[in-house]
């Protein structure tokens, strides 16, 4: 290695700790003056993996799939890099991959584990020797950033066009957008998909993605929706349809609140998983890196055993004990996750008291219009179940009318723009051993953390 | 005096398929103010192939969509319900176009490469591809909104095509900051009869309650005659609006 690329791992690493001594995990600082020094440096440092790299991207459940892979890979033996900080842009990941090298530039890893945007796709492709790119699902997310999905997924496609000839797909063979990736690029792709009948439903529900065929234009049929528009379609005028999985859930059991198990069929065997995060959602999660743990050679007990390992991430339904009280912290970014948690929350028996932070800062898309792409009318529905709900950051007043319109009494709703009064303001009114649930987007959850950290809880969250 | 519970029709044009950014927001505030001044309002949604006899509509809304989408409805529209929609503007029946389907109402949109996509031509206007996406917080004045509420509107906008209006036509508003319909004349969306087009997402008619109760007194003159709204609680709605104001006016990113 270079002089000049020693020198920027020096001077990124410096700064990757003077950054965390002022309680900045996610900055993107370190990375971007290690680029700057060095342009050529992540390339060399992603080379040194023996096994390459294994890059996530897709709207929703990349964090989640990611930490699944991971827990995998461990369970394996394997030594993985992985940019975990959520920092997800090419500056993050040049940062991740620094702060795993040692002071002479040498990676002490077998395989790279990388999630990222789809914006960031193709530069990731160019830069690391990805082996494995794993797509999820096409969400409508912070769209401003692209311009729109259809752009998203060219993104997405056109990094895939440059993979090197050994390099697998994997792909969610239940999205349409996702499928049709297979379709125009010449690699061999691996499909997963769900099998499980039990779980879908006839009627598409709260979704507002492309419904209409990627070749002809007319609407697909649907055998069975699973999650909004994930599922088994056939269009009926030109027969494109959802390829056959090579990876398939082919039983589902919802475990509530303890988690989902798959029963897996794959070309390498039949087995069984089992993880600790609810939701059918999860199980295309465990299923999307159960696909990628068998592309790079993990042993099905292996990922088992990974799978099974694997707790909830932080800023994903993670508790966090406040004096006597449980505050539950759920990221939310855009219509389909939110729906998700409203729902995991509206699970709750007790009273629902509730902080929702809306940020619109860039990371957070600054288009506060998806808020009334979300179903908050289910929380309406729940009349007396919600206790209160405090409204917060920057666009607090937006998401004070979303739940007014939705139908939530607006006696029960609190607006407070300051994170750190609505935090208080909401603790105030819980009980020990009661749940307050807060709700932020990315930017807010960066202020929920500072805030609870000041208040003396959970000091050194970024390394969680 | 308008009676309690008398109907108002609405109309969500292609839900399906121009639901981009959130625009469903907009029925749902015109559902939930008619009912709280009174109304019944009832939405029925249309989409591709359906054809409809729009006059029965008191309020037709169409949202924005991604391209593809927005060619599949130049086909509809061609083949099926082009003429039964503007034969609904020129009956007066209220429309709010936002975003794709402001531009739709159109006679073309012109793309990056020089293609002309033809619009449905109810409104004298045109858009050409811009270089540049058109993005950010808007906000417009309008003298539209009647009573002591603000003039304002706000909303944000996300487009990187150019929209003219033909000679003698009138935007909806007049930008104060964004861009609006072009970013060079001032001028932001259309106003054609009852037809209101614009680019503001956010959604509009939430925080802009002005707007809707304006959109709502044209569909009840045209169906009953008068159109006397008592005044609402809107609290909620004018801080979010004065929020947005407050946020537009800070060049944050
Ligand atoms: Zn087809």
């Amino acid at each position: 290695m270079g002089l000049r690329k020693i020198l920027a791992i020096w001077t990124a690493k410096l700064a990757i700790g003077v950054s965390h001594l002022f309680g900045r995990g996610g900055s993107t600082f370190p990375g971007r003056l290690a680029r700057r020094l060095a342009p050529g440096l992540l390339p060399v440092l992603a080379g040194q993996l023996p096994r390459g790299v294994v890059l996530i991207t897709g709207t929703n459940g990349k964090t989640t799939t990611a930490r699944m892979i991971s827990g995998l890979l461990g369970a394996a033996g394997l030594r993985v890099v992985h940019n975990r900080s959520g920092a997800n842009l090419i500056t993050g990941v040049t940062a991740a991959f620094i702060a795993a090298a040692d002071w002479r530039g040498r990676l002490a890893a077998d395989i790279g584990l990388v999630e990222c945007d789809e914006a960031t796709v193709p530069k990731a492709v160019s830069e690391l020797s990805v082996r494995v790119l794993v797509v999820t699902n096409f969400f409508r997310d912070q769209l401003d950033r692209f311009g729109e999905l259809a752009h998203a997924v060219e993104l997405v496609r056109s990094g895939a066009a440059r993979l090197g000839p050994d390099a697998k797909l994997i792909l969610n063979a239940d999205d349409p957008q996702v499928a049709s990736i297979g379709r125009e690029v010449g690699l061999p792709a691996v499909y997963y998909g769900l099998e499980d009948g039990r779980h879908g439903t006839k009627e598409m529900v709260q979704s507002r993605e492309a419904k209409h065929c990627l070749n002809c234009g007319e609407p697909y049929v649907y055998g069975h929706y699973f999650y909004a528009h994930l599922g088994q379609y056939r269009c009926p005028k030109c027969g494109q349809e959802r390829p056959r999985p090579d990876v398939a859930a082919t039983h589902v059991e919802l475990l509530e609140a303890r988690g989902v198990e798959l029963a897996i069929r794959s070309p390498e065997a039949d087995f069984t998983v089992r993880v600790a995060l609810p939701g059918l959602y999860n199980a295309y999660n465990a299923l999307a890196a159960t696909a990628a743990g068998l592309a790079v050679g993990v042993e099905p007990e292996a990922i088992r055993r990974g799978l099974a390992g694997v707790v909830s991430s932080f800023g994903r339904m993670e508790p966090i004990d406040v004096g006597g009280r449980r505050v539950l912290i759920a990221l939310v970014k855009n219509p389909a996750g939110f729906n998700e948690v409203v729902r995991a929350v509206l699970g709750d028996p007790d009273p629902k008291r509730l902080v929702i932070a809306i940020n619109d800062n860039y990371a957070d898309g600054t288009d506060v219009s998806w808020l009334w792409d979300v179903d908050f009318e289910q929380l309406a529905t729940a009349g007396d179940g919600i206790d209160f709900i405090v409204t917060s950051g920057l666009r607090a007043e937006d998401m004070a009318v979303r739940l007014k319109y939705a139908g939530v009494e607006t006696n029960r709703i609190t607006v407070e723009d300051d994170l750190a009064a609505a935090l208080g303001l909401a603790l105030k009114r819980v009980g020990a051993g009661q749940t307050l649930y807060v709700l932020p987007t990315y930017t807010a959850m960066l202020g929920v953390r500072r805030v609870i950290a000041k208040m003396g809880y959970a000091r050194h969250f970024w390394q969680a | 005096m308008i009676g309690i519970g008398q109907e108002l029709k609405i109309c969500h044009l292609y839900p399906d398929l121009m639901n981009l950014y959130g625009d469903r927001g907009n029925v749902i505030a015109l559902r939930r103010r008619a009912e709280w001044h009174g109304l019944r309002p009832s939405v029925e949604e249309v989409s591709l192939e359906d054809k409809s006899d729009f006059r029965r509509f008191d309020v037709i809304f169409i949202g924005g969509g991604q391209d593809r989408e927005q060619k599949l409805i130049c086909l509809d529209f061609q083949k099926v319900k082009g003429s039964a929609l503007t034969e609904a503007v020129e009956d007066d029946a209220v429309l709010l176009a936002i975003c794709g389907g402001y531009q739709l109402l159109g006679s073309y949109y012109q793309t990056g490469e020089g293609e002309r996509v033809p619009g449905i031509g109810i409104v004298d206007l045109w858009t050409v591809a811009g270089k540049k996406r058109l993005i950010g917080n808007v906000i417009v004045e309008t003298d539209l909104i009647e009573g002591p509420g603000p003039k304002t509107v706000v909303g944000f906008e996300n487009h990187s095509g150019q929209t003219y209006l033909g000679a003698g036509l009138r935007p909806f508003g007049k930008v104060v900051t964004g861009y609006g319909n072009n970013g060079e004349d001032g001028g932001e969306g259309v106003i054609y009869r009852n037809t209101v087009g614009t680019y503001l997402h956010g959604s509009l008619l939430p925080k802009n309650p002005g707007v809707t109760d304006f959109l709502l007194r044209r569909a009840l003159l045209r169906r009953y005659g008068v159109a006397e709204l008592k005044p609402l609680d809107d609290m909620a709605e004018m801080r979010a609006h004065e929020a947005a104001i407050r946020r537009a006016k800070t060049k944050a990113y």
